[in-house]
């Protein structure tokens, strides 16, 4: 599937030029025979409404334009108009599977505004609510990108071991997928009774589920000649391009906000970056099949020495940083989510730009799938792993 | 009132090679009557508080009951080698400043390319993590535009800030990093600058007949482009 040949000359229905004696023509048979289609905006495949222009040679891509926007709602303008404190929740629903950490690094760069730090039980608790997290949002993209591809079952695997995390959180919050989680200055929540117990025995749970996932695809023949070699994207390329997260690292870039600028409690723990070689597919499959495991890893050690004390740092009730700018960016599961925060000193942000990882991940497209052919254009738009509610914010 | 409300904080930023900036503590204290930044009072609580400086915020808002706050963390000049090397260099048009922690460079309008292309190639910042802005309606030169980049090399953040004024442009540097290509449309699509030499410079999030730009501070939140709404979605008014 991947590697793409010439197509067959096109017949004589679809092609105005088809009666040319092709093999002959001084013209080149490729510009004869350009196509234009639209993709979406209302596609199974495009994870949301996304509309892609694909201009083809037959099966072939030879470019692409995203158009993107369906979902804009002004959040960065929301946030202009709203409290510090009433913006929060709103941050949830840009990337809606992952709201745990939006949540995380809105909170933590207006922690950062105002000089406070959360203490160390709330980070402890952030952090393995985030990895949770990460773990849902992984589930939910190997599900859906699986899909995609043609494997239906891993999506019903996926969804029923999300589910047990989606209880955790809603248990904890009261909320399933737009969690609200945090606070600024902390938590606003005590863990709940039972909760160390409930998130060891999902440690437990999970590892031969994803054994389970992998037994499914990691060998499976079809699995590899759908990922293998498929938008495959270079070390150089990405940094340029600005991607981040499991589509960098797949390339090969040892790099986790995580490991390279710790925030919350990520310095506590012992943990591996996955990275791949290709920057295929197949690559980007694994870093985030490992990436599973590394959070499990990770929440292994933070739930059995979660510290006691407060969960609220001594944050004012109105709260109104003093006058200044502030970049603060987390490892979310998409990349790296950045908040640029202005204050002007009053208690509304005088400015939030969201640097949103899928937006800028997205852009890779075009370059991933040149020359590849239709049907891997959906593997690829699987594999970024984007959520539309974050490009278009 | 151009360069007086330009550096961020009166009190530490190096006043001895800006001559505007020794200008700047008297214009702040004496403000509320003359500047018109100040006087139009409670009636936009955000807008006019424009971002002048951290003593005039807290010592002149639009409510008088706001004082005593105490002085939260300012700005203080940024010194390091790669600071050093670039103040030789281009003197007086670029400045450094550190403000918790994060260091960022404000630099003129006209050593942009020359800036962020060294920043690039000599001190290996090779991930422009964002290209934003931010809109200051009483200042003669409206805009913010502020470049965030990352070395992977030095594991550091650095932001290059600079000013312009409404219509005024800005060389692309989608040739530096590929990534700005995006960044670089939502800055157009939100704030109406333009980016020169930006290979497809056309609204990105918003419909391409749209006009006007919402992240402006004039444009007002619940604002929308009537006759779009009305031409495209057949209704008299998206509210």
């Amino acid at each position: 599937m991947s590697v793409p040949t010439k197509p067959e000359p096109a017949n004589a229905l679809t092609n105005e030029v088809s009666n040319l004696d092709l093999a002959t023509s001084e013209k080149p048979y490729l510009d004869s025979n350009e196509l234009v289609i639209n993709m979406g905006p209302q596609h199974p495949a495009t994870h949301g409404v996304l509309r892609v222009i694909l201009k083809l040679d037959g099966e072939k891509v030879l470019g692409t334009e995203c158009v993107i926007g369906y979902l804009h709602r002004g959040v960065e303008k929301i946030a202009e108009n709203r409290t510090y404190t009433m913006f929060n929740p709103y941050v949830d629903r840009m990337d809606y599977v992952a709201a745990v950490s939006n949540g995380l690094g809105y909170c933590e760069a207006v922690e950062k505004l105002l000089n406070v730090e959360a203490p160390p039980r709330a980070k402890y608790i952030r952090v393995i609510l985030t990895e949770l997290n990460r773990i849902a949002s992984h589930q939910l993209w190997l599900g859906t990108h699986a899909l995609d591809i043609g494997a239906m079952t891993p999506l019903f695997y996926t969804f029923r071991d999300r589910e047990e995390i989606l209880k955790i959180f809603e248990k904890y919050c009261g909320a399933r997928l737009t969690t609200h989680a945090f606070r600024i200055g902390g938590c606003q929540y005590e863990t709940y009774a039972g909760f160390e117990k409930e998130v060891e025995n999902y440690l437990a749970f999970l590892p031969p589920k994803i054994d389970e996932y992998e037994a499914l695809l990691t060998g499976n023949r079809i699995w590899l000649e759908r990922t293998k070699n498929v938008g495959v994207i270079s070390a150089a390329d990405a940094i340029a391009l600005g991607v981040t997260g499991p589509v960098l690292r797949a390339s090969g870039v040892k790099w986790d906000l995580r490991k390279a600028q710790p925030y919350a409690a990520y310095s506590d723990f012992d943990f591996e970056i996955p990275t791949g070689k290709n920057g295929d597919t197949f690559d980007r499959y694994m870093v985030r099949m490992v990436e599973m495991r590394q959070s499990l890893r990770i929440i292994e050690q933070a739930v059995g020495r979660i510290p006691e004390g407060p969960i609220m740092a001594k944050v004012p009730k109105v709260i109104k940083p003093a006058v200044g700018e502030i970049y603060h960016s987390i490892e979310a599961p998409k990349g790296e989510l950045g908040y640029f925060i202005v204050s002007d000193g009053s208690t509304q942000p005088y400015r939030v730009r969201v640097r949103p990882p899928s937006f800028v991940n997205l852009q890779a497209l075009d370059i991933m799938v040149r020359g590849m052919l239709v049907a891997d254009v959906v593997a690829v738009i699987g594999t970024l792993d984007i959520v539309l509610g974050e490009v278009d914010r | 009132m151009t360069e007086e409300i330009k550096t961020p904080a009166p009190p530490p930023p190096a006043g001895e090679e800006k001559p505007a900036a020794e200008k700047a503590v008297p214009p702040a204290q004496a403000a509320p009557p003359s500047t018109p930044a100040k006087a139009a009072p409670p009636a936009a609580p955000t807008a006019a508080k424009t971002p002048s400086a951290a003593g005039a915020a807290t010592a002149a808002p639009p409510k008088p009951a706001a004082h005593a706050k105490p002085a939260g963390p300012v700005p203080v000049p940024w010194s390091s080698p790669l600071v050093e090397k670039y103040k030789r260099q281009y003197g007086s048009g670029l400045d450094a400043q550190t403000y918790l922690g994060q260091n960022y460079f404000s630099v003129d309008r006209s050593l942009i390319p020359n800036i962020l292309t060294l920043l690039r190639d000599e001190e290996q910042f090779d991930y422009c993590v964002d290209v934003t802005a931010v809109h200051y309606p009483k200042r003669d030169k409206q805009f913010d535009v502020i470049w965030i980049l990352y070395s992977f090399a030095r594991n550091e953040r650095v932001r290059v800030k600079t000013q312009i004024a409404d219509g005024e442009s800005l060389p692309s540097v989608v040739p530096i990093w590929a990534t700005a290509n995006w960044l670089e449309r939502e800055v157009f699509d939100m704030f109406g600058i333009k980016f020169d030499g930006h290979p497809d410079l056309k609204r990105i999030l918003l419909p391409e007949g749209w006009k006007g730009f919402p992240l402006r501070k004039d444009y007002g939140i619940l604002q929308q482009d009537q006759e779009w709404v009305h031409i495209n979605l057949g209704i008299e008014s998206g509210q």
